[in-house]
């Protein structure tokens, strides 16, 4: 892999449903091979969210979101142009996380040319291993979503 | 009549989910609760029944930030129970990935979660923006502890899966573990700027007589094993821990609040305590570094653990390159145990503080019974000691300074609100 393959990170945790779901968003799109793209999974932690993103051109992340709108719903944030919004709950269980790595990225210079954050609103954060139904029926947007952005190099 | 309440609902940067109540009548205090809503994990019930060889895997799971304190605590109780004695150069490699643990995590809380309360910033974001290279350091500092997590852990920082009991499934080649030696240089470097940029933070003037309690080794500066010493005379070894400590359900908390028995008083684990009672285990490099920050055996003021916390950094710094350095392979990765019937105690001091384990194994190898008590959950205690001593000698402050004031006294011990649920929201009450 080199820095200019496209990097899809896909954050949660396994064991709460719906926030497991940037985990099978990034299993789904692994499972196509697409050349030039680098699939990684990650538990949210803020600091080693950036070291996976530094010096890479173009990244996107897929998160669950909790802002209040339906399940399922999709969010698709360009964090070149737009901060994370401030209404959002990620679901990292640490106290610096997505948000923070990307502002802290800013500030540093460090963010990539392209990061994108592809969010699909959670319902169900429960224990557990089941995705909602209504998230379980929106991954695949999230997946075509995820490969659209990162078709021009595909 | 003056009613006050300050009240935090969701405390910030800390790991996990607590709040904080104060209730203050005609400035007097009332109540004091330091609250943990998180909800309880059961961790010690769903080990029941469990293979022994599971534990170090699912107790890793407690923590994302110091998995190896759980597992290492989980893999010694073990080796108690069945009588392993692991060589030494599998004990330097448990050294020496231990201190990746305390280097990533210490760096995380000095930096970015503690600094910015005494540099008067809301967060690492804005301590990035008024001073990018602080930022960058601990970002490299961490990534350094990192490394050393994956090179000796089987590849991953976060839940590392190469440590068992016995042993390691693999140790690392030399050359892999000789890698590590010039960013540990330069680590050690960057902790000396650390200690002198934090030495020179104010600090607010309140020290508490704590009754300090931390593990002590005949030769080391204690991470990763030894006997339970207090700073009153007491000296045990592992098996009677619980003789002397308890925990106790309180109301305003999942997590459960540890004491000393007889009178259920408080104690403080985690770096004072270290500090306090391993002053003479400090590297010399370590110790000079101390006087020049102007501390002395003892640190009595919590507010000064950002201090003693840099030290420690600097401290594990120079153990892991001694490590490195001296590393030979050992001819085999682990010792395979004998199983049988037995109780087995372990103990390490976690970046926060001594995390204790009993287990209780059957002649089969599973678990009958689990006891894990996190650094957080003992020091519940003497942190609502901490936080009255804090409100009282803040109370002419406006609420949102004071909230903020006790926020940081609560940062001070870098509490593991995850870690303790089996754990911050901010209430005061000025009635």
């Amino acid at each position: 892999m080199t820095a200019n393959d496209a990097l899809i990170i896909g954050v949660g945790n396994e064991f709460r449903r719906d926030d497991s779901l940037g985990l099978q968003v990034a299993a789904r799109i692994e499972a196509r091979n697409l050349p030039g793209v680098e699939v990684l999974t990650h538990h949210g932690e803020g600091t080693g969210l950036m070291s996976l993103w530094r010096g890479r051109s173009l990244v996107v992340v897929i998160d669950a979101v909790s802002s209040g709108q339906d399940g399922g719903t999709l969010h698709v944030v360009n964090t070149r142009l737009e901060p994370i919004p401030a209404g959002w709950t990620l679901f990292s269980s640490h106290a610096f996380g997505l948000a923070e790595a990307v502002e802290l990225s800013r500030d540093l210079d460090e963010l990539p040319p392209a990061l994108w954050i592809v969010g699909l609103e959670g319902k169900d954060f429960s224990h557990g291993q089941e995705l909602s139904s209504e998230v379980a029926h929106a991954l695949e947007s999230a997946v075509t979503k995820v490969i659209e952005l990162v078709s021009p190099m595909a | 009549m003056s009613n006050r309440v300050i009240k935090v609902d969701a405390l910030a940067r800390v790991e996990g989910e607590g709040s904080l109540y104060v209730r203050v009548k005609d400035n007097e205090i009332k109540e004091v609760r330091f609250g943990i809503f998180e909800p309880p994990r059961f961790f010690e019930a769903f080990l029941q029944g469990r293979h022994f060889m599971e534990v170090p895997d699912i107790t890793a799971r407690i923590c994302g930030i110091c998995p190896i304190a759980y597992q290492m605590g989980a893999i010694q109780a073990m080796e108690n129970a069945f009588g392993v004695e692991v060589p030494g150069p599998i004990r330097d490699l448990r050294r020496l990935i231990y201190c990746g643990e305390w280097i990533e995590s210490h760096a995380l809380h000095v930096y970015m979660l503690h600094a910015p309360d005494f540099l008067g910033l809301s967060d690492a974001i804005q301590l990035a923006k008024s001073n990018r290279d602080l930022v960058q350091k601990a970002l490299r500092l961490k990534k350094i502890g990192n490394d050393l997590l994956e090179a000796v852990g089987g590849g991953r920082a976060i839940h590392p899966v190469n440590m068992r009991v016995g042993g390691f499934f693999r140790t690392p080649r030399k050359a892999e573990i000789r890698a590590l030696i010039p960013d540990l240089e330069w680590a050690i470097q960057a902790s000396h700027d650390t200690i002198r940029l934090v030495g020179g933070f104010n600090f607010p003037d309140i020290e508490q007589n704590y009754t300090f309690v931390s593990l002590r080794h005949d030769r080391e500066y204690a991470i990763h094993e030894g006997r339970v010493v207090s700073n009153r005379g007491l000296d045990i070894g592992l098996p009677e821990f619980l003789d002397h400590f308890d925990e106790e359900h309180v109301k305003h908390s999942n997590a459960l609040h540890g004491f000393q028995k007889p009178g259920k008083q408080p104690y403080h684990v985690g770096p004072l305590a270290r500090y306090a009672i391993n002053y003479d285990r400090l590297h010399p490099e370590t110790l000079s570094a101390a006087k020049s920050a102007g501390l002395g055996p003892v640190v009595r003021n919590p507010f000064q653990s950002i201090v003693v916390r840099s030290l420690e950094i600097l401290q594990v710094c120079l153990d892991a390159l001694t490590i490195a350095k001296n590393y030979e392979e050992p001819d085999q990765p682990h010792t395979e145990p004998v199983v049988r019937a037995a109780v087995g105690y372990g103990a390490t001091e976690a970046p926060r503080g001594l995390c204790f384990h009993r287990y209780e194994i059957d002649d089969q190898g599973l678990v009958k019974t689990a006891r894990i008590m996190p650094p957080t959950a003992q020091n519940q205690k003497i942190i609502e000691s901490d936080l009255w001593k804090v409100v009282a000698a803040h109370l002419s402050l406006p609420d949102e300074d004071l909230k903020w004031r006790c926020e940081q006294a609560i940062r001070n011990y870098d509490p593991c609100i995850s870690c303790a649920t089996h754990f911050l929201k901010l209430t005061v009450d000025r009635e």
